[in-house]
C-alpha cells in the first residue's frame, strides 16, 4: 500500500531529499520512497511513477511531500523516520558549534558587508531571482542551478555586465576563485594560467591536467554552457577574459567551450585578442587553424589546452599535440587489449559522468567507430532510442538530464552508473567499457572504489557464466589532483587493482579505446565541418 | 560593485550545504544561508520580486515614507464627537467598522452586533432585528474607520454621537481618531448591544467624554511618543498590555483635573475609577498615535512600506504607502492563543480589528521583547518574546529609536514593514491580539498570537511591480 504525507512550508533541497528518500527505501518493508517539494512538475513526476494517483490538491511548492510504498507495517515506522531525520538540528553533536545561518542571502550581507560573491544553488525556478537580488545588492554570482530560463540568464548578465559584476552560470559546476574551489572544484595550486570556461568538467580536466604539469591556475571561472548562445552574447566570457586581462596574476589564458555562433566567437575573440596575453582557444570541434593568429593558440582537446597553457607559461612556444590513433604506442597498446578479446566482444560501450568528456569522446569516436550511439549525439552520432538500452557501440552521458531527473548526479553517487557497468557487462558484444572518474570537492568520497566494486561484480559474475565467460577492457582515466580529498594517486591505485587501463587524459583514453576497436585508425583528427552553435 | 578577484574571497552560499564545506576547510570566509522559496513558491512572482529588490524608485521612496513616519510627532490633542470630526458623517446614518470595507451581508457575528448596538445608541433603530434591516437595506451606511483617519479595535464600530480621542501630528497639524474603551466583559466592540452596554457607551459620551476634554484642555496637547517609549519600558508593548500606559496617562490626567476643577467630585471620582479600573484603557490612544504615524508616511509613490494592516474578522486587509486607500487583502487567519475557561477554540471569530496598527507601527508584536508579563500567548518564555521581535527584523526597514526595548539592550523596535521582505522570507506579521466570539456579545474569550496572510503582500508585490518595475 502507498501513504503520502504533506509537511506544510517545510523546504529542503533536492539533494538532502534524495538522501532521505534513499535511507527510507532501505528500511524493511518499504519498496518505493520519494520525499520531493510539492511543485506541480514534481508531483506529476510522482503520478508518472504510479506513487501517486493525481495530484495533491492540498500540496503547495512550498510543503514537502512525502510518499511511501510498502507493507502497511513498516510505513508508521518509515513516517516517524523521516520526521526525525528532517530535524536533526533537535539532537546536536557534543562540542558542535553551532554554526550561524541566516535566514536569507540579505541578511547574510548585513551581517557579512564584505561579501563579494553569492553560490546559488537552489532550485532552477527560483535560482534566477535569487541571482537577481545578489547582483542588485552589489554581489558577483555564482549560479550552479540548472534549469534557469534564458530569458532570466539573458537579463542577468545585462545587468551584470552594466555593473562591472560577475554571473558564473547558470549550471555553472566548477569555478575555482583566488585559490578557493568552488562547488565542483579539484585542488590545485595557483599559477599563472586563468581559465574560462563554458563547460565544468572540461574546465575540471584542464586545470587538474595543468596541476600534474607542474603549472598552477591563477582563476577558473565558469560560464554556464549557455553563455556563448545567441541569445546571451557571451557576456560573461567576454567580460571574465576583461577580467584576466587585467589580473596581475594571470598570465596566460585558457578558453574552454563548444565551437559558438559565428558572431558571438568573434565578439569573443576580439576580446581575447585585446588582452596583449597568450589565449589559448579550446573551442572542442572546431576545424584546425580557426583560432591561431596573434596571440591566440588553438587546442583541440582539452588535454591539449592544458599542455599548451602549461608551455606557454613556461615560456616555450605551444607545441603539444594529443596522441591519436597512429601514436606508437597507443598502437601497441590497442593491439595487445585486442588480442584478449573474443569473438563477438564487438562493441565499445563507453560510460560517462563527465558531460563534456562524453561530448569530446563523441567527437573522435564518431570518426573511427561505424554507427556510434550516444544520449547526447553531436555530428553524425546516432540518438539512441532507448537511453536505457545500448546498441553497438554507444558512448552515453549519464550525468544528463534523462537520467538525473530526480535522481543523484553520477559524479556524487554512481550507484546508477554502476548498475549500468553490470548491464553492459553481461551483454556478450561488449568489447571496451571506457569510463571517467571525477575527483574533487562536491564529489563522491571514493568514486574508484565504488567502481572498483562493481567490476569485481562484474568480473564475478561473468567467471560464473557457462561459456567460461569473457574478459572486457577497462579503459579509464582519473580526473583530479594530489591535492583532492579523494587523492589522485589512490584513486587510480584502486582502478588499476581492478584491471582498468588507465590513460593520463579523456583524449587519450578515447584515443586508445577508439583504436582497440576501429582496428586500424584514420590519420589524425580530420577537421570537422564547421560546427556553429549548439 | 565589488571585484570578484581583486578583493578577498567572501562568499554567501545559498542552497546546497555542502558547498560551503571546502570554503570553511580552507578558511574562506563563507556565509551559510537557510534558503526558502520566496513568494510561497511562486516562481514566476519571485522573478518580479527579485527585479523590486534595491530598485532605486523604492529605496528613494521609502527612504522618504520612513523619515516621515520617524519624524512623525503625535500629541494627544483633545476629544471630540464623531460627527463633529468626520466629515462624511453629516447628514447620514454612516457608522464606521473596523478592518476593509464589508458589507452587511459578509461581516462576522461581533461586528454585526456592535453595528446593531451602535444603530440603537444613536437611536435609529430600537432593536437589533430592526437595526439589521436598516444595515441590509441601507438605510445605515457602512464604511471602514480606516477611510477616514480613524482605527477602532475591534468590531470597532464608531457612530456619529461617540466621543473620538483626537491625535494631532505636530509636523504637519495632521489628525487621526480613535474611540473610547469601554473595558472588558459585555461591550460594544465585541458585538455586544444590550442596555447596559447602551447605558456605558452614553455615560461615556455624556459624562467621561467632557471630564477628558477639559481635562485635556487644561493639560494642553500631551507628546505620546515619550509616553509610549515609557510604557515600553515598564512592561507594555501597547497593543496586548496597556497596563502601565495607562497608569502613566492617568498619573497626568488626574492631578491635572483636580487642580482645573473641571467637573465636580462625583464626576471625577466616576470617570478616574472608569480609567483605574481598565488596563486597556490606553489602547485606543495607541491605536490613534500609530494611525497618525503612519498616515505621515502614505502616498509616496513607489514605496513598498505598509501603511496599514486590518481585520474585520472576515478579511484582512493592507495598505502600501505607494498607494493610500487601495486595500490588498486576504482571508483573515485565526489566532492561537489561550483561552479563557469554558472557551476553546471552536468559539473564536476570525482575526479581528484595526488594532494591528500597532504592529504596523513597530509596537504590540513587533515589541513583544518588551512585555515579558503577556509572554504566556507567545510560548511561555521571554527568549520566545525576544525571537519574535528579532524575527521582525527580517522585514523591516529599520529600528525606531523612540521604541527603545531594554531586552534589545535598548535597541529600537523594528519597524517599516517592508512589502517586499514579507514575501522574499516568507515571514509574516507577527500580531498579538485578543481573541472574539464568533457570536455577537459574548466577548474577549482569550488572547494569542496571530499574522498577517501572505496573500496580502503577494497581492501588493504585484501592484507594485505593475507600477514601477516594468520601468526598467
Amino acid at each position: 500500500m502507498t501513504r503520502s504525507r504533506i509537511f506544510k512550508n517545510l523546504y529542503r533541497d533536492s539533494v538532502a531529499l534524495m538522501q532521505l528518500s534513499a535511507r527510507l527505501e532501505a528500511m524493511e518493508g518499504i519498496s518505493m520512497a520519494s520525499a520531493l517539494m510539492g511543485t506541480p512538475a514534481n508531483q506529476a513526476m510522482l503520478v508518472e511513477a504510479g506513487l501517486l494517483e493525481a495530484p495533491l490538491p492540498e500540496a503547495a511548492p512550498n510543503d514537502l511531500v512525502l510518499v511511501l510504498r510498502g507493507e502497511e507495517g513498516a510505513l508508521d515506522g518509515a513516517v516517524a523516520a523521516f520526521e526525525k531525520s528532517l530535524n536533526p538540528a533537535d539532537t546536536p553533536k557534543k562540542g558542535q558549534r553551532e554554526e550561524e545561518a541566516y535566514g536569507s542571502v540579505a541578511e547574510a550581507l548585513r551581517h557579512n558587508p564584505e561579501a563579494n560573491l553569492a553560490l546559488i544553488s537552489v532550485p532552477g525556478g527560483y535560482a534566477g531571482a535569487e541571482a537577481l537580488k545578489a547582483l542588485r545588492r552589489g554581489l558577483n554570482v555564482m549560479l550552479f542551478s540548472d534549469n534557469v530560463p534564458i530569458h532570466q540568464e539573458a537579463a542577468l548578465k545585462k545587468y551584470a555586465s552594466e555593473r562591472g559584476l560577475l554571473v558564473m552560470g547558470p549550471d555553472c559546476g566548477t569555478a575555482i576563485i583566488s585559490g578557493a574551489p568552488l562547488a565542483f572544484a579539484n585542488v590545485v595550486r595557483r599559477g599563472k594560467i586563468g581559465v574560462i570556461g563554458a563547460s565544468g568538467t572540461g574546465m575540471q580536466e584542464v586545470t587538474c591536467l595543468a596541476d600534474q604539469l607542474g603549472q598552477g591556475i591563477s582563476q577558473a571561472i565558469g560560464t554556464g554552457g549557455r553563455d556563448l548562445s545567441v541569445a546571451v552574447g557571451g557576456l560573461t566570457m567576454r567580460a571574465a577574459i576583461g577580467l584576466l586581462a587585467e589580473d596581475g596574476e594571470t598570465e596566460i589564458i585558457a578558453l574552454i567551450a563548444k565551437p559558438p555562433a559565428k558572431e558571438v566567437a568573434e565578439a569573443v575573440l576580439e576580446e581575447a585578442r585585446k588582452t596583449q596575453k597568450p589565449v589559448v582557444v579550446c573551442f572542442l570541434g572546431a576545424p584546425a587553424g580557426s583560432y591561431d593568429q596573434g596571440n591566440l593558440v588553438q587546442a583541440h582537446s582539452l588535454e591539449e589546452a592544458a599542455h599548451k597553457a602549461a608551455e606557454l607559461a613556461q615560456g616555450k612556444a605551444p607545441a603539444y599535440a594529443s596522441p591519436a590513433g597512429d601514436d606508437l604506442q597507443i598502437q601497441r597498446q590497442s593491439a595487445s587489449l585486442r588480442a584478449r578479446l573474443k569473438p563477438g566482444q564487438k562493441y565499445l560501450r563507453g560510460l560517462y559522468s563527465g558531460g563534456t568528456f562524453c561530448y569530446e569522446a563523441l567527437l573522435h569516436l564518431q570518426k573511427l567507430l561505424p554507427a556510434l550511439a550516444g544520449n547526447t549525439p553531436v555530428g553524425s552520432v546516432q540518438k539512441l532510442a532507448d537511453i536505457h538500452k545500448s546498441v553497438g557501440h554507444t558512448v552515453i552521458d549519464l550525468g544528463d538530464d534523462d537520467f538525473t531527473r530526480g535522481k543523484p548526479h553520477p559524479m556524487i553517487d554512481p550507484a546508477q552508473r554502476n548498475r549500468r557497468l553490470l548491464q553492459e557487462a553481461d551483454d556478450p558484444e561488449t568489447a571496451v567499457l571506457l569510463l571517467d572518474v571525477v575527483l574533487g570537492y562536491g564529489a563522491h568520497p571514493d568514486p574508484a572504489g565504488e567502481l572498483a566494486q562493481a567490476v569485481a561484480e562484474a568480473k564475478k559474475r561473468s567467471a560464473a557464466h557457462k561459456n567460461g565467460g569473457k574478459d572486457i577492457v577497462y579503459i579509464g582515466f582519473v580526473c583530479g589532483t594530489e591535492g583532492d580529498p579523494q587523492n589522485f594517486r589512490e584513486q587510480r591505485a584502486k582502478l588499476a587493482a581492478a584491471g582498468f587501463h588507465l590513460c593520463a587524459s579523456n583524449i587519450q583514453a578515447v584515443a586508445l579505446a577508439g583504436a582497440v576497436l576501429g582496428g586500424l585508425t584514420p590519420a589524425p583528427a580530420p577537421p570537422l565541418a564547421s560546427q556553429s552553435g549548439e | 560593485m565589488k571585484s570578484l578577484i581583486s578583493s578577498e574571497l567572501s562568499v554567501i552560499n545559498a542552497g546546497l550545504e555542502r558547498f560551503a564545506e571546502p570554503l570553511a576547510a580552507r578558511r574562506k570566509p563563507v556565509a551559510r544561508c537557510r534558503w526558502q522559496p520566496p513568494a510561497a513558491g511562486d516562481a514566476a512572482l519571485g522573478w518580479k520580486l527579485a527585479r523590486l529588490v534595491g530598485h532605486p524608485k523604492i529605496e528613494a521612496a521609502n527612504k522618504i515614507a520612513y523619515e516621515r513616519y520617524l519624524a512623525s510627532t503625535p500629541l494627544l490633542a483633545g476629544v471630540e464627537t464623531a460627527g463633529a470630526v468626520i466629515p462624511a458623517m453629516q447628514g447620514r446614518k454612516l457608522l464606521l467598522h473596523s478592518g476593509p470595507p464589508i458589507s452587511w451581508a459578509e461581516m462576522c457575528g461581533p461586528q454585526k452586533g456592535a453595528v446593531a448596538g451602535a444603530a440603537m445608541l444613536e437611536r435609529w433603530a430600537d432593536s437589533p432585528e430592526a437595526a439589521a434591516r436598516m444595515a441590509e437595506n441601507g438605510e445605515i451606511e457602512l464604511d471602514a474607520c480606516n477611510h477616514h483617519n480613524a482605527v477602532g479595535p475591534m468590531a470597532g464600530v464608531i457612530s456619529p454621537s461617540m466621543p473620538l480621542w483626537v491625535v494631532r501630528d505636530a509636523v504637519n497639524g495632521a489628525r487621526t481618531f480613535c474611540n473610547f474603551n469601554e473595558g472588558l466583559g459585555k461591550v460594544l466592540r465585541f458585538g455586544a448591544g444590550g442596555p447596559e452596554v447602551l447605558e456605558r457607551l452614553r455615560w461615556m459620551g455624556e459624562h467621561l467624554a467632557p471630564v477628558l476634554q477639559k481635562t485635556l484642555a487644561a493639560t494642553g496637547p500631551m507628546e505620546l511618543k515619550p509616553l509610549m517609549a515609557q510604557a515600553l519600558h515598564m512592561g507594555d508593548e501597547v497593543h496586548n498590555r496597556n497596563a502601565a500606559a495607562t497608569s502613566l496617562l492617568f498619573r497626568k490626567l488626574a492631578p491635572a483635573a483636580l487642580a482645573g476643577n473641571v467637573a465636580d467630585e462625583k464626576e471625577l471620582a466616576a470617570a478616574f475609577g472608569f480609567i483605574a479600573g481598565n488596563d486597556h484603557f490606553f489602547l485606543n490612544i495607541s491605536m490613534a498615535a500609530c494611525k497618525l504615524m503612519l498616515n505621515a508616511a502614505a502616498g509616496v509613490p513607489g514605496s513598498s512600506m505598509l501603511t496599514v494592516m486590518a481585520r474585520n474578522g472576515v478579511n484582512f486587509g493592507i495598505q502600501l504607502a505607494a498607494f493610500p486607500g487601495r486595500w490588498f487583502q486576504a482571508r483573515a487567519n485565526y489566532i492561537e492563543g489561550l483561552f479563557f475557561p469554558g472557551f476553546s477554540q471552536a468559539d473564536a471569530a476570525r482575526d479581528l480589528g484595526d488594532s494591528a496598527i500597532t504592529e504596523t507601527c513597530g509596537l504590540g508584536g513587533f515589541a513583544m521583547a518588551a512585555a515579558p508579563a503577556i509572554v504566556q500567548f507567545v510560548g511561555g518564555s521571554t527568549d520566545d518574546a525576544l525571537r519574535n521581535t528579532l524575527a521582525m527584523k527580517a522585514i523591516t526597514l529599520g529600528a525606531n529609536s523612540a521604541f527603545t526595548l531594554p531586552m534589545l539592550n535598548f535597541g529600537g523596535a523594528p519597524a517599516g514593514i517592508d512589502a517586499r521582505l514579507v514575501v522574499d522570507t516568507g515571514i509574516l506579521p507577527i500580531i498579538n491580539t485578543g481573541i472574539a466570539h464568533k457570536e455577537a456579545g459574548v466577548g474577549q474569550i482569550g488572547a494569542g498570537l496571530t499574522t498577517a496572510p501572505l496573500p496580502c503582500f503577494t497581492a501588493a508585490v504585484e501592484a507594485l511591480y505593475e507600477e514601477v518595475g516594468n520601468a526598467q
